[in-house]
């Protein structure tokens, strides 16, 4: 079967399981799960460039998405006022020491010949420079929660519309990549991965931390919104009006009581909110394909793909593997960086706690392997069945555990201990199949074509 | 003005919020390094599912303790999982012998790249930690029983007359002497015996181990079977100390990756001593000097804050700085391990 | 009467042949060299011989018997023993832990063998205890050689084995190898060193482009005109 037909085959039975879903569930239900799937589509497509054209082994996902949805909340949220006058002195302090000691650095590095003077000098103007940073960060951070903790005690934000953070968002992933690459690339796959790992936890625990910029666990909640609030839309009469056309016509006629058309804006409400992102997500989605199918198939994804084959011929021939490797990973980096500002809207709220590296890196592995890797079609085909799996994995489970149970007798303890664990299987399920396919399909289901095709 | 009860105070001080628990938690990643720079060094692949193998060792064993303690078996002093320990290990090699014939066995054979064998092994995190989950749920559970405390804090005040109190539990003591003996039955292996030898010649030259006529299979299994027992023992010792909950044990990775490395892949020495480096240096960073510094200085020059170097949240970036360190001034490791 | 014998060796890497129509051997308790230019295809009969090479004509005889179609492990278990070019020692263990992983395959006691060993090498006695990747390029060889030797092999096959080494250590391991030969195990080298080879062999094989050139005693290449002429440097 070739890949255009496995394609469409692929996305039809997708589509008919979310169709299945919304008729069993509810269209509510079955909307959420497409959103997510098409936010997932774009974090797999990211993470793909990364795996698919270059061959890096990512193990530090989340921090891109994390640090996409923290600028959601540094574009997004008003200024906390107050809290820039408390805190703004001491930060301003911070940087100018930070700047100090960079600049420092840098004469004691170039002025002073190699040597123990020269280390020594380095450690004694680092050491200075952290003591000074320390005080006035200490200093200015306290002042910052202080500010009203229970509401804000952080920054806040520019107040700008949140859409805007989903390319800032992108930007800022691509720079925490650029640092990241310059510590970690060159290494062998086995280090980069532990060290892209290292440095996600890092960049969580600082989220999780530093109330001041972000409120850490307490949570940044009631974000902005680009489509309109469920409540606002209920009280508004054209949509009213809508929701009452579209049952009057399908009921056949007769009109329906207040009560349920009460109940049919409320339901109706919640799909147009989230068909209206959709159509976000999807542009998003369909820009971002658009531009990396461009790239695969130009000579810059010929010669990407050239290194990823065969890493010693190419260095041989000139090609400096390093940098190469080094763009596709910022570039990666910040597709994943704008999904995950695409997520902290969706959320309305930005939780640190839930950067989990099981749900934000090592599950987005599974969409790429499953999908296909090097196919950027496949990346969207594989978040879609992972998610999916992923989400409907809970509910199936106690819905099997729950006939199971039937056919074990009322005393046995194995009944609630069984309805317990079913959310967990989810988890065995995952790595099954993740262990299946990289086995027994290792090229996933829409397998790299070459160039010409996605 | 200084004087040497003062000193006294510090020392008992540093040794019960420092010295004891670097030992104890060194010697926890100590073991667990040791299993991963032994996969690292001989099926050459970073096992990301080793913490997972840590957390089954650990269920298993609190199975274990669970079904003695309802049948009476138990002791006075010294924990119940002690006796169960064994028992768990065995199932933990029987079950990793088959996840490896099942899963990496195969890329073996194929000659697969070593990033192949790594997005297996997270296929396997995964699975393991999903049923380590289903097994005993999510909550934190402790399964210490017998006496917990050696030296009491109190008891200690009262018989020295300081101010500060000394606390030694029993699961600190037994972490470090089991992780020696581990250690040492270790050594007298590799070093002794003819499959030690030939794992240690497997792991330095595969091709002349080839044409030795060492096979491949046989130190694969004797590799994982030591793995697995190390990871069980350190899993069990870390449950004991602290107490035992699923999701820590993804955590630990980074840390014990970092004693690995740190010490030189495939150089268990070098894991050893990674393991105290990680442990030392992390909880000194985070340690909260105040108190400490109090006692030494004359009274005036205490300083305001804690006097902590990095807040406690941070404790992963110190073993993740440890490793940049490291893979940027001497990627070898102290020991001089092989460069992946 | 000689013990192993490569006949009409044909075969390569997968691609086109490398070595054409070849014809190697060597008898017991003498010492075979073969030498020619680089890339002659030397080191590619001697993988030939061992078995680590698809032949795609040819056969191996070893003691009457046709070996073509054994594995090389099957080879080293029949009495075939070789030390490679490079890496060919366990650098973090020591000199004894060397001869021992030699003897891998053994299950007798081997003490005796590798007594034997000392006395062939007496500087590995000294350094028994030393890890093998603190000696320096002669010794580092001895202690190969002697790996080889822990299994008793009959026919010993050397990678050119003074590849690298200063003329005084090359001396002293010929000296070796015909101590080597003196206890009746036929020696066949590669060499890159071809007079200094020739001088201590019984036999000489010149090998051009993958096939023989000149076959004679090592005393006979060395007067040959056009071998001096090409190979050897006038």
């Amino acid at each position: 079967m070739s890949n255009k037909n496995r394609a469409f085959l692929s996305f039809s039975i997708m589509g008919m399981m979310l169709i299945i879903v919304g008729f069993g569930q509810s269209w509510n239900v079955a909307l959420a799960i497409f959103n997510m799937c098409l936010i997932s589509a774009v974090m797999s497509m990211g993470l793909n460039i990364q795996w698919g054209y270059a061959g890096l082994f990512n193990a530090g996902v989340m921090a891109s998405s994390a640090i996409g949805g923290l600028t959601a909340v540094l574009v997004s949220y008003s200024p906390v006022m107050k809290a820039w006058s408390e805190g703004g002195t001491s930060l301003s302090a911070v940087f100018v020491s930070l700047l100090i000691t960079i600049v420092m650095g840098l004469l004691v590095w170039k002025k002073i010949k190699k040597g123990p003077i020269r280390t020594w000098s380095m450690t004694a103007v680092v050491l200075t420079g952290y003591v000074f940073m320390r005080i006035y960060y200490d200093e200015a951070t306290v002042a910052i929660e202080a500010v009203e903790p229970a509401k804000t005690g952080f920054l806040g934000g520019l107040g700008l519309p949140i859409i805007f953070s989903w390319i800032a968002g992108g930007f800022a992933a691509a720079g925490l990549a650029w640092l990241v690459g310059r510590i970690s690339l060159g290494l062998r796959s086995d280090y980069f991965a532990i060290a892209t790992l290292g440095i996600s936890e890092i960049m969580i625990s600082i989220l999780k931390n530093e109330d001041w910029l972000s409120r850490g666990v307490k949570n940044v909640t009631g974000l902005d919104r680009p489509v309109p609030y469920e409540v606002d839309l209920q009280k508004q009469e054209w949509f009213i009006n809508l929701v009452n056309w579209f049952y009057n016509t399908a009921e056949d006629g007769s009109s329906i009581s207040s009560d349920m058309l009460r109940e049919a804006v409320m339901l109706s409400a919640g799909v147009y909110v989230k068909i209206c992102y959709s159509g976000l997500f999807l542009a998003v989605l369909l820009i971002v394909l658009f531009f990396a199918t461009r790239a695969l198939n130009s000579p810059w994804g010929r010669m990407m793909r050239a290194i990823r084959d065969n890493e010693t011929a190419a260095s041989a021939m000139g090609k400096n593997v390093t940098s190469r490797h080094r763009q596709v990973f910022i570039i990666g980096s910040a597709v994943i960086g704008i999904a995950g500002a695409m997520l902290t809207t969706l959320d309305g709220q930005f939780t640190p706690g839930s950067y989990i590296p099981l749900r934000f890196t090592f599950l987005i592995w599974v969409m790429v392997i499953i999908g296909g890797s090097g196919n950027n079609l496949g990346a969207i085909i594989g978040a879609f069945i992972t998610w999916f799996v992923w989400i409907e994995a809970e509910p199936v489970a106690l819905w099997l555990v729950g006939y199971v149970n039937l056919l074990l007798d009322e005393t046995n303890p194995l009944r609630s201990h069984l309805q317990e664990v079913a959310p967990h299987m989810r988890m065995v399920l995952m790595g099954l199949i993740l262990v299946l396919v990289l086995r027994f399909r290792p090229k996933g289901i829409l397998p790299e074509k070459v160039p010409d095709h996605y | 003005m200084e004087n040497s009860i003062d000193l006294l105070n510090a020392l008992v001080l540093i040794s019960n919020y420092v010295l004891i628990p670097s030992l104890s938690y060194g010697s926890q990643l100590a073991l667990g390094a040791v299993g991963v720079t032994l996969v690292f060094g001989i099926l050459r692949f970073a096992n990301f599912a080793h913490g997972e193998l840590m957390g089954l060792g650990c269920t298993a064993t609190i199975f274990f303790t669970w079904w003695f303690q309802s049948m009476g078996i138990s002791h006075s002093f010294f924990p119940t999982a002690l006796f169960a320990m064994p028992f768990a290990m065995l199932i933990t090699i029987l079950l990793v012998l088959a996840i490896d014939r099942s899963v990496f066995r195969f890329y073996r054979l194929n000659k697969s790249r070593p990033v192949t064998f790594v997005v297996a092994s997270v296929g396997v995190m995964f699975m393991l930690n999903g049923l380590v989950r289903m097994l005993i749920g999510t909550n934190e559970i402790i399964f210490r029983d017998g006496q917990k405390f050696l030296i009491k804090a109190g008891l200690f005040k009262k018989m020295t007359g300081l101010n500060e109190g000394l606390a030694l539990k029993q699961t600190q003591v037994l972490t470090v002497v089991l992780a020696v003996v581990a250690v040492l039955l270790l050594f007298w292996f590799l070093q002794r015996t003819r499959t030690g030898k030939a794992m240690r010649a497997y792991s330095d030259n595969e091709d002349l181990a080839l044409l030795s006529g060492i096979s491949t299979e046989r130190i694969v299994m004797v590799t994982w079977i030591i793995a697995a027992s190390l990871a069980t023992l350190a899993g069990v010792l870390y449950g004991l100390d602290k107490s035992f909950k699923p999701i820590v044990y993804f955590h630990l990775l980074l840390p014990i990756f970092a004693s690995a490395i740190v010490g030189g892949i495939g150089q268990p020495v070098g894991a050893i001593l990674g393991g105290y480096i990680v442990a030392f240096s992390e909880i000194i960073a985070t340690y909260a000097f105040k108190k400490f510094i109090t006692y030494i200085v004359p009274a005036n020059f205490a300083p305001e804050g804690l006097g902590q170097l990095l807040s406690t949240e941070y404790k992963f970036a110190v073993s993740f700085l440890i490793l940049v360190l490291v893979l940027l001034v001497r990627p070898t490791g102290i020991f001089r391990g092989r460069v992946l | 009467m000689n013990y192993l014998i490569g006949e009409n060796l044909t075969g390569g890497y997968g691609g086109a042949d490398i070595i054409r129509n070849c014809n190697v051997s060597v008898g017991k308790g003498e010492i075979a060299v073969v030498v020619g230019p680089n890339g002659a295809g030397k080191s590619t009969a001697m993988k030939a011989l061992l078995g680590m090479l698809s032949l795609r004509k040819g056969r191996v005889f070893l003691d009457g018997n046709d070996i073509t179609g054994m594995s090389p492990q099957e080879r080293v278990s029949h009495g075939m023993a070789f030390v490679p070019q490079n890496q060919n020692v366990f650098v973090t263990l020591t000199v004894e832990e060397n001869l021992e992983m030699g003897a891998y395959l053994r299950r007798d006691d081997i003490t005796e063998t590798m007594n034997q060993v000392f006395e062939l090498f007496p500087v590995l006695k000294e350094k028994r205890r030393q890890l093998a990747g603190e000696l320096s390029g002669g010794q580092r060889q001895q202690v190969a050689v002697g790996r080889a030797l822990m299994t008793r092999p009959s026919v010993l096959m050397l990678d050119e084995p003074t590849a690298g080494v200063s003329p005084i250590v090359m001396d002293e391991l010929f000296e070796r190898i015909i101590e080597v030969k003196r206890t009746g195990i036929a020696i066949l080298m590669v060499e890159q060193n071809a007079r200094q080879a020739l001088n201590i062999a019984d036999q000489g094989f010149v090998l051009v482009t993958g096939e023989n050139r000149f076959t004679d005693t090592g005393e006979a290449l060395l007067a040959n005109e056009e071998v001096r002429k090409s190979f050897l440097g006038g």
